[in-house]
């Protein structure tokens, strides 16, 4: 076999980034006329390359110390690749795939549809660019890579009020989370003098002046907790979500999600692991403090909703929380095991939430509406769609129809491994409560009857492929759970 | 044996064919898919029959259990999940039910269920599978996933086909059902993570033969060994009485069966409640022996046998209480179901070879004879479009042959010998009156009292039939009584010789059911 040189370890990257260019030339080259097709079509092969590459190269074992030289680092150590950067990769490729194929239809009457995908292929290279940062800095601009676009993203539909407010909204948090973000790395940078990860941990001694260091930590934990829609900076999300349009809500609160969470996993287990910084701020238990509130109010907050995409924006809140535990229960024991449950947790997450999300764009599609009484009888009109969603939504509540079970599963076994109770109990509570507002849009969709008049016209290709493609994928990762689960720990185990 | 794996997997593909063809043919296709199961469940139970001897206890010695394969599914926290299946005299009987009661169920479908036939026939396919799962499973994960795979599609078998208040009884049906198996949840894996790293595998023999081998729990959070095992076991016993279900945590029941369907009564009742009893063998009276029959008490101020025993004499008398209170046949049926499921519990608290075995009869026997009940009641609705027992009477002349079947059904859930429930209940009585190990001096008075519901049954079985079947012919609906179809009251045939066969020759399944649970009466040990 060829031997590629190192730089192409970057390919999924690499690829998205690319074929945004291609987007915008392609565009260019006729800029008054849109072919949807064509669009689509590029968008769509050049994110499903990207996945497939992100597969070949953990099935190859690029990034294993066993093979292929070990860790690739990359740009005088400012990115790597290892196996954690190319899962998730893949699981944002993966995603943006099922986005692109819904966004076919869903799409199809709005203008602006170059500059929508590019826009989506460019947020998609930050995101997985941030799972490669190895350093403070190029995680800043990845962050903001990822970012940018999304604004733009959300407000898209820009003759609509909701998607235009949400817009805002989620730039005005946004700006004002970058700055705390970049403030932040700036304490880190004073405390330390260093950016890159392993240079931070290596300027930790105890000169370091605690306090600066302290706080700087702290407000990287706030840009986190933007950017994965965790407690206290979760405000913006149920806005987005609900007024952006739903193949973008699922994009970001799956892909943009996972992204965040890529970048805490890296920076907090390298830059700040605890038994140095352990003086200057216990972010184990501030972790742990996030993730029981963020688990608390995403689910009550569900549980209130009246509307079905909010209370799925609420819901991947909540998600947000569980995922947190990956980092809440680094108490000492068994780390790559905790590590890996998060991600885990994020893999099947992103397919479920994702599915849910673009089963919602399905619904905006059919202009059925957004209550929960909206749905009522949806199944009578479209079984296989709705079949779909109940195993999604299943699935995300923690029963075991949908790979859902198996990582919850595993985060309840890292808790206990490591003693954390509390954090136990809070996901045993949630999920329960959660299976409560989930089985509310089962029972709408199979069990009430429909309102008189509902009546769908076209069955969207596009859409129904994203859809029973995610069902399929969440469904078969009950048995396929091994791949998933051996995965992630070796990923972590190599942080 | 990958017999158990096709039986899954032929039963699953038919269900997701059954959901994509014409509601037209749904009917008859899903009736042919369910004949193989049913064929094939028959022919394993008659391979058992002939050709495995001594293969005990499915959890105590899981070398010998019959159609066993085992094939390592995934790693996850040193834990080696496997799908892991396996039969033993316990759960064959179990799994033939299974098979027989479903296809019948879905013959009596036919005429009530008229609307989105695909997605019922489906629906009741897919149960199957799952069924099949729970009953064949021998890891706690493919066990479990089974068991949820139970609830879903009865939510929504109840929730879009059945009566008036569906959309209540399938919520609440829901709610009960999955709060309980979180509990039950919360307690095994209490006691699974405090065997510690000694235990590598979720498989329950493995799980089983750890504790009755007395591997030591690793006190958790200041709560000790013994008391671990006694609140693990109350959460266990909580979560799975809901699904026997006793008393008072039964009201789920009469609502989700009289606004079921009549085919999905029949499931409930004849195969769903078993599910609660046989996993309260499987895991409170396998794995938590000692804690069941009294031996560890730690924090108990009471026996905790005698608790359950109280419960399950409990639950007997008040569910015949409240059967004879009713007005509507399948109310009646409904709350008979609990008082029939109460033996069970009295049985296996006994902790005696007959008590054990005639619980395990038991279930089978109800399964057969609850299962023919609703049917018949079914039928009698299908033609009067009524339950009530006063807006009919008379019945006999016009429809002799459901009515006939009926009569001998009602005989037989009173007990009369040479039917199966004659026979189960003279086992459990038999076990419980002798079981002076764990019950102490209440052994012969808690059984006389049990007793006493068989005259309740007489009572209310008796005079629904006198008023409803017998007498001037009368009715209050306007439909014309022409007798039922031949497919409707042939399955009430079947089922009848069923009980009839399993009365005269208890041995039939008495053999194997003694030799799986007569282990795990040696007083602990592998």
């Amino acid at each position: 076999m060829v031997q590629l040189p190192t730089w192409a370890a970057l390919g999924p990257t690499l690829l998205l980034g690319l074929t945004a260019v291609v987007l915008l030339l392609v565009d260019s080259i006729d800029p008054d006329t849109t072919n949807n097709e064509l669009l689509a079509g590029i968008a769509g092969l050049g994110s499903l390359a990207a996945a497939a590459t992100s597969v070949w190269f953990i099935v190859g074992g690029t990034g294993l110390p066993a093979s292929n030289g070990g860790v690739i680092t990359l740009f005088g150590d400012q990115l790597v690749v290892d196996q954690m950067a190319l899962l998730f990769s893949f699981l944002i490729a993966s995603v943006l795939s099922l986005v692109v194929i819904a966004s076919y239809d869903y799409m199809s009457e709005h203008s602006y549809q170059a500059e929508y995908y590019t826009l989506v292929l460019l947020a998609a290279t930050g995101m997985t660019l941030l799972g490669s940062a190895n350093s403070l800095a190029v995680a800043f601009v990845s962050l903001e890579l990822a970012s940018l676009p999304s604004y733009a993203l959300v407000g898209i539909l820009k003759t609509n009020k909701g998607s235009v407010e949400a817009s805002l909204k989620y730039f005005l948090v946004g700006a004002l989370s970058s700055g705390v973000f970049a403030y932040g790395i700036s304490l880190v940078y004073g405390a330390t003098g260093s950016m890159q990860f392993d240079a931070v941990a290596g300027a930790l001694s105890s000169e370091a002046p605690a306090g600066i260091l302290g706080m700087g930590i702290l407000m990287v934990i706030g840009g986190v907790a933007f950017k994965t829609a965790s407690s206290p900076f979760h405000f913006w999300a149920p806005e987005a979500y609900e007024g952006a349009p739903a193949p973008i809500s699922a994009f970001l609160s799956s892909a943009s999600k996972a992204a965040g969470f890529v970048l805490a996993f890296r920076v907090f287990v390298s830059a700040f692991p605890m038994d140095l910084v352990g003086a200057a701020i216990d972010w184990v238990l501030v972790f742990q403090v996030l993730a029981i509130v963020t688990m608390f109010v995403g689910n009550f907050a569900a549980a209130t909703q009246e509307n079905v995409k909010r209370m799925l924006a609420y819901s991947s809140i909540g998600h947000a929380g569980y995922v947190l535990i990956g980092l809440a229960a680094l108490t000492g024991d068994a780390n790559s095991y905790v590590l890996g449950s998060g991600m885990a947790h994020l893999l099947v997450y992103g397919f479920m939430n994702t599915g849910a999300f673009l089963f919602i764009a399905m619904v905006e599609y059919w202009d059925v509406g957004r209550t929960f009484e909206d749905y009522n009888g949806l199944a009578t009109e479209a079984p296989l769609a709705c079949a779909a969603m109940t195993i999604f939504l299943f699935s995300l509540a923690g029963l075991p129809i949908g790979g859902g079970f198996f990582s919850k599963f595993y985060l309840l076994s890292a808790t206990v491994r490591t003693g954390t109770w509390l954090l136990a109990g809070s996901l045993i509570i949630n999920s329960a409560l959660s299976l409560f507002y989930y089985s509310r849009v089962v029972k709408a969709m199979w069990i009430e009857d429909p309102a008189s008049g509902l009546e769908i016209e076209s069955y969207p290709i596009g859409l129904y492929t994203a859809v029973i493609t995610a069902a399929i994928v969440t469904v078969l990762l009950v048995p396929g759970f091994d791949v998933v689960s051996s995965t992630a720990e070796t990923a972590a185990s190599l942080l | 044996m990958v017999a158990v794996a096709a039986l899954l997997a032929v039963t699953l593909l038919g269900a997701i064919a059954t959901f994509l063809i014409d509601d037209k043919y749904a009917a008859k296709f899903a009736t042919a898919v369910s004949a193989i199961p049913l064929v094939g469940s028959v022919w394993m139970y008659y391979v058992y029959l002939t050709e495995y001897q001594g293969v005990g206890n499915a959890l105590l010695s899981p070398e010998t259990v019959a159609f066993r394969q085992s094939i390592d599914w995934i790693e996850l926290g040193g834990y080696t999940l496997q799908y892991s299946v396996g039969l033993d005299g316990v759960s064959m009987p179990l799994l033939a039910l299974t098979g027989i009661l479903t296809t019948l169920a879905l013959v009596s479908s036919w005429t009530p269920i008229d609307e989105r036939q695909s997605q019922f026939y489906g629906l009741m396919l897919l149960m199957e599978v799952s069924l099949i799962g729970v009953f064949s499973a021998l890891d706690f994960f493919l066990w479990f996933v089974f068991w949820e795979g139970v609830l879903i599609p009865m939510y929504l078998l109840i929730g879009i086909w059945g009566g008036p208040r569906r959309k209540y009884a399938a919520i609440k049906f829901f709610v009960y059902t999955n709060v309980a198996s979180l509990v039950m949840f919360v307690g095994f894996f209490a006691l699974v993570f405090s065997l510690g790293p000694a235990l590598d595998s979720l498989g329950l023999p493995a799980i089983a033969q750890a504790l009755r081998g007395g591997a030591v729990l690793m006190p958790v959070a200041g709560i000790t060994a013994g008391q671990l095992k006694v609140l693990a076991f109350i959460a266990m016993f909580f979560g799975l009485a809901v699904k026997v279900p006793v008393f008072p945590l039964h009201t789920w029941l009469p609502d989700a069966h009289v606004e079921a369907p009549t085919p999905v009564s029949v499931m409930l009742a004849g195969v769903l409640l078993k599910m609660g009893t046989y996993a309260l063998l499987r895991f409170n009276f396998t794995m938590l022996s000692d804690v069941a029959t009294g031996e560890v008490t730690a924090i108990l101020p009471f026996s905790m046998p005698v608790a359950i025993a109280v419960i399950g004499v409990f639950s007997v008398i008040y569910g015949a209480m409240l059967a004879l209170a009713q007005r509507d046949l399948k109310r009646i049926v409904a709350y008979s179901s609990i008082s029939s499921m109460g033996y069970v519990i009295l049985g296996l608290v006994a902790f005696t070879p007959h008590g054990m075995g005639g619980a395990t009869f038991q279930m089978i026997s109800h399964g057969l004879i609850s299962g023919l009940m609703f049917m018949a009641v079914g039928v009698i609705y299908n033609e009067t479009h009524t339950r009530m027992v006063g807006d009919m009477s008379g019945l006999a002349d016009r429809m002799p042959w459901t009515v006939g079947i009926f009569v001998s059904a009602a005989f037989g859930y009173m007990g009369l010998p040479l039917m199966s429930g004659f026979a189960a209940e003279v086992f459990i009585f038999l076990g419980s009156f002798g079981a002076t190990e764990t019950l102490g001096t209440l052994a012969p008075v808690l059984t006389s009292i049990a007793m006493f519901g068989i005259v309740l049954v007489a009572g209310y079985l008796l005079w629904a039939m006198q008023r409803t079947l017998f007498g001037e012919y009368e009715l209050e609906t306007d439909y014309e009584l022409d007798g039922a179809a031949f497919h409707d009251v042939a399955p009430l045939a079947v089922l009848l010789l069923l009980v009839i066969a399993l009365g005269v020759a208890p041995d039939l399944s008495y053999g194997m059911i003694q030799e799986a649970v007569n282990p795990l009466l040696n007083g602990g040990g592998v």
